[in-house]
């Protein structure tokens, strides 16, 4: 499926190797009131037809996780401190640059948040779309054309002969987070990665958008990154999880572990807090306080200052990301406890 | 349903104490926008140089007796026509004045004129821009329509032909040429920052409780749209100072026996081959007059810009 | 979980005094189209007959997704726009022929609460002067204990350290920030918050403090809420009646556990059904109505039933004859559908 005409040979790759493999991946932003570690030490693999969820709140290094993958990260301010990031066993970081490029919307590809602001005013999508079979595949304007008339009926665009000369403008948010995932689909990549793919859309929509980047990935075997703040968007799609909290993998497991047996307390608050759609809630528990600023990070635990079960060893020491079960790791100090549920809160959270 | 209230309850006790604090390094109870542009400006190299150069020519503007004890009118022309020496240092002109003083007392009418002109501009330009942004409709059709008319006339055409007629120009004639043609780009500017801050949010609160039109102008709208212009002005100033220079090296601005860099220009263009020295000693202080201000100008305008501050 | 169509306890604020009475609003915009000679060539409905009742002490949610008329609405409510038509009582009195002074006296009954937490505070004043506006603005509600201690008294009841009084919004989060425009919006001791996405902004440990604290103070002042969002959960959350929204027209109304348990409008039925449920385990087993298409045009909305463009249910009838909010058949609440009915496969309880 990835075997496209113009990128390197494919023997360059280990068969065995899993289709996206990230290791220890640092990367930190360089400001004038000192360096942020924007991730600090991140770890997942992903394989071919499986998705993976990043959630976090803004400013838990998410997105930046994305763009990194991606190659798209803005260097300076940022910089990559250390790590791999393995496509079919290959490490993009060391790879030249030239060669990554090409990998570019061909191997890895990314739809984001805001698709009026992604795609160009002034030319038509059909002409935006096509692009990709132009550049990478040499077609002529019209073979191009008519590609583009296929995706957009493929991302289903109703009406795609009449509109493929429309310009972005012309069509609702909904229409045009499908013209984006057509320009990323377009190239069959193996990877996709997604940005809020749905946050600023409608819920109806949101529910169309997310039926189809399912169906496309079945259909293409493709390997799914979807970054996001929303809990029922991964509870829908998600088959693994990695929450991340300021730059940190706090907890990564299959999504089934993450609701039923959160073991982290950022996690586990995160839950609690969600005003939920089926259930008359009386109040909502809060994690209380607010994330910290990642230039001035508190000493030990990063979450240490919000948590209900924190002890002067959290004070101290920083938890690493360890198995609290098979598959399922935590950094947490108590993830034993809180995986047995065996803690409790302690009265009182010094703020 | 017990174990989650409890948890509530827990955090419930925590909840009215949101975090220490975001930003621990600005402890400082007093941080409004104008003290963060201070500060920022304190540490920008060409706030500080185009400060510094400011206050020397600005003195000299007021006070050119502190700068040089020769009176600039006192010329015998048994001196005429000399070369830059210790008693001379910047030699003598074609009446045999010092030229040291004549250009120290040529800020004066300089820097007047650029200081009347862009005040008054700002003035017009933050009056008529705020009413052309805050109530549109046909306030801002009729005085937009104005600016573009006279944005259809080249300046310098204008002038020329305005002052040609005058028989008698100093600095208020000069002035007030300038200032007709050149308020509607503070005007045009004034509204488009009114225009970017008029649908925040907290303007329409202020509609919600029942502020007036002018209450909410003052309060809300001209502090958070006066940074562009304020800075504008100062570089402007630099652009209008060479202005004044340019129009009286053409002969349509002040006139002898005023003393400015213009007419110093002006008189030099004769004795360009025999006495260099004569136009490069007024030139260089146009240059950095222009220089110094348009500086500051840039320097204000990033500073007061919330924009361009991160976090 | 409880069955939804235990519906018949009685509601909690039926004897509660009217606060606002909405009647029959209408607002259209004009669309202009031209380059020198601007033609008015139709409008877009962003509000178009809209009634309710709101309650001492009651929250009445309105949903709906983007371009429905929800902010319309409130800046109506806030008479920040003035409508073409229809009423608005606020406690007896006709709210929308105020002029002058007795509008004034009325505006410090009825607040406002923005979404963004980032422009609904200007950057150049203090959070003292802030929440202080509305004592400059009204000086005869100036509080008998002077202004600058009732300030730290509200910021103190919004959960905030009273000491930062001289501090500027650019030191605050955005949840510390919303909770300074929530202190603004108390100042005055209002009968009607109105909420304008208060929480969308926020991220979802941050928001659950902030509709805590919306909670806290409606017990303590005996507020009445207009919570307008578009996120279904947190409305279902916080509201005691739930409005939806479609096209500038309300498509069905009634309490919470109504809407939520036994919707019976075929536009509920389709919004509920999309909002994914933050529990795995149900993956697949809930019925999902994918609706067809995009939300019709506001300046040009179809004939009879707005929604039948996108309705599986529509038959002739919707298209010629549209269709009045009130009690259908096998409902309690009130429905705008020809074809109300509960759908057995939708509901957002278990």
């Amino acid at each position: 499926m990835s075997q496209s005409p113009t990128t390197s040979p494919t023997q360059d790759y280990d068969p065995s190797a899993p289709l996206l493999e990230v290791k220890d991946l640092q990367v930190e932003f360089r400001t004038k009131a000192g360096v942020a570690q924007a991730i600090n030490g991140m770890n997942f693999t992903l394989n071919a037809g499986e998705t993976l969820a990043i959630l976090g709140e803004s400013g838990s290094g998410k997105s930046v996780t994305a763009q990194t993958i991606m190659g798209i990260l803005d260097m300076p301010p940022g910089h990559i401190a250390g790590g791999e990031i393995r496509y079919r066993g290959q490490d993009l970081l060391s790879m030249k640059p030239e060669r990554r490029r090409k990998l570019r919307g061909v191997s890895i590809s990314m739809i984001f948040q805001d698709a009026l602001s992604s795609l160009n005013p002034v030319l038509p999508v059909g002409w935006q779309i096509g692009e990709m079979f132009r550049v990478h595949h040499r077609m002529n304007r019209k073979q191009a054309r008519q590609k583009a008339i296929e995706l957009m009926k493929r991302v289903g665009i109703p009406a795609a002969e009449q509109r493929v000369g429309n310009y972005p403008h012309q069509f609702s948010g909904g229409m045009r987070q499908r013209i984006m995932i057509a320009m990323a689909i377009a190239l069959d990549p193996d990877v996709l990665i997604a940005d809020e793919p749905t946050t600023a859309l409608d819920v109806t929509v949101q529910a169309q958008v997310m039926r189809l980047l399912k169906e496309l990935q079945v259909e293409n075997n493709m390997g799914l990154i979807l970054i996001t703040h929303d809990l029922g968007v991964v509870a829908d799609v998600a088959d693994k999880i990695a929450v991340m909290y300021a730059g940190r993998v706090m907890e990564h497991t299959d999504v089934f572990s993450i609701y039923s047996t959160p073991a982290h307390p950022y996690t586990k608050g995160l839950l609690e807090s969600l005003p939920r759609i089926d259930a008359e809630g009386d109040r909502l528990s809060t994690v209380p306080g607010l994330p910290p600023t990642l230039t001035d990070m508190p000493p030990g635990c990063p979450f240490n200052p919000r948590c209900p079960y924190a002890t002067d060893l959290c004070r101290t020491d920083r938890p690493e990301l360890l198995p609290v079960a098979d598959g399922h790791t935590s950094a947490c100090h108590y993830r034993e406890e809180l995986y047995a549920g065996t803690i409790t809160a302690r009265e009182e959270v010094q703020s | 349903m017990t174990e989650p209230n409890k948890r509530a309850a827990a955090s419930a006790a925590v909840d009215p104490a949101p975090a220490p604090e975001s930003k621990p390094k600005r402890s400082s109870e007093d941080a409004s926008l104008w003290m963060d542009a201070w500060r920022s400006l304190r540490r920008n190299p060409w706030f500080v140089i185009s400060a510094i150069l400011l206050l020397v020519l600005i003195t000299m503007a007021l006070f050119p007796q502190l700068f040089t004890d020769q009176n600039p009118r006192e010329c015998p022309l048994s001196r005429s026509r000399q070369d830059p020496s210790a008693e001379h240092w910047f030699g003598t002109d074609i009446q045999g004045c010092d030229y040291y003083s004549r250009v120290i007392y040529g800020a004066r009418n300089s820097m007047a004129v650029g200081a009347i002109v862009s005040l008054t501009i700002l003035g017009i330009g933050i009056v008529l821009g705020l009413l052309s942004g805050f109530f549109g409709r046909w306030i801002d059709a009729l005085i937009m329509r104005i600016t573009d008319l006279i944005f259809a006339i080249p300046y310098i055409l204008g002038a020329l032909v305005f002052l040609a007629v005058q028989q008698d120009r100093g600095v208020r004639e000069v002035a007030f040429i300038l200032i007709l043609f050149t308020w509607p780009t503070m005007a045009r500017l004034m509204r488009s920052s009114v225009l970017a801050v008029i649908n925040n949010e907290y303007v329409m609160a202020a509609r919600a409780l029942g502020a007036g039109p002018f209450t909410i102008m003052r309060r809300h709208i001209l502090p958070n749209s006066l940074g562009p212009v304020v800075g504008y002005a100062a570089v402007y100033t630099g652009v209008i100072i060479g202005a004044e220079a340019t129009l009286t090296f053409l002969g349509v601005g002040l006139q002898l026996p005023s003393i400015s860099w213009g007419l110093q220009l002006n008189d030099a263009q004769g004795y360009l081959q025999q006495m260099p020295h004569l136009l490069v000693f007024p030139l260089i202080f146009v240059g950095l007059t222009v220089f110094a201000f348009t500086t500051m100008g840039e320097a204000l305008r990033d500073a007061l810009d919330p924009k361009s501050k991160k976090r | 979980m409880s069955n939804p169509n235990t519906g018949a306890q009685p509601d909690p604020f039926a004897d509660s005094e009217v606060v606002l009475d909405v009647n029959d609003l209408v607002k259209h915009f004009p669309v202009k189209e031209g380059i020198l000679v601007k033609r008015t060539t139709g409008a877009v409905q962003a509000v178009d007959g809209v009634s309710f009742k709101l309650r001492k002490g009651e929250t009445l949610g309105i949903v709906g997704e983007s371009g429905c008329g929800k902010s319309t609405l409130a800046k109506l409510l806030m008479r920040l726009e003035e409508p073409d038509s229809g009423s608005v009582t606020f406690r007896g009195e006709d709210f929308l022929s105020l002029r002058g002074a007795a509008l004034r006296r009325a505006r410090r009954k009825i607040q406002i609460i923005f979404q963004d937490p980032y422009t609904s505070l200007n950057p150049r004043m203090s959070v003292g002067d802030i929440i202080a506006e509305p004592f400059t603005l009204h000086p005869d509600a100036k509080p008998a204990q002077g202004v600058r201690s009732r300030v730290k008294e509200l910021l103190d009841v919004v959960g905030l350290n009273p000491d930062h009084i001289n501090r500027y919004p650019h030191q605050f989060s955005g949840g510390q920030r919303q909770r300074i425009g929530i202190a603004r919006g108390l100042a005055l001791n209002p009968d009607v918050i109105i909420c304008d996405e208060p929480v969308s902004a926020l991220d979802v440990s941050v928001q659950a403090q902030v509709m805590n604290l919306l909670e806290d103070l409606q017990q303590e002042f005996g507020l009445s809420y207009i919570f307008i969002a578009h996120d279904l959960s947190v409305v279902r959350h916080i509201s005691d009646r739930v409005a939806v929204m479609y096209l500038g027209r309300i498509a069905e109304l009634g309490r919470d556990h109504e809407i939520y348990g036994a919707p019976a409008h075929p536009y509920t039925q389709a919004l509920l059904s999309a909002v994914p449920v933050p529990d795995p385990t149900v993956r697949g087993q809930r019925q999902e109505i994918v609706l067809k298409g995009d939300p019709p045009n506001p300046a040009n909305p179809p004939s009879g039933c707005r929604f039948r463009t996108r309705c599986w249910k529509a038959t002739d009838i919707c298209e010629t004859e549209d269709p009045v909010l009130e009690v259908r058949a096998g409902t309690t609440q009130r429905t705008a559908c020809h074809h109300a009915a509960q759908n057995e496969d939708v509901s957002a309880l278990d």
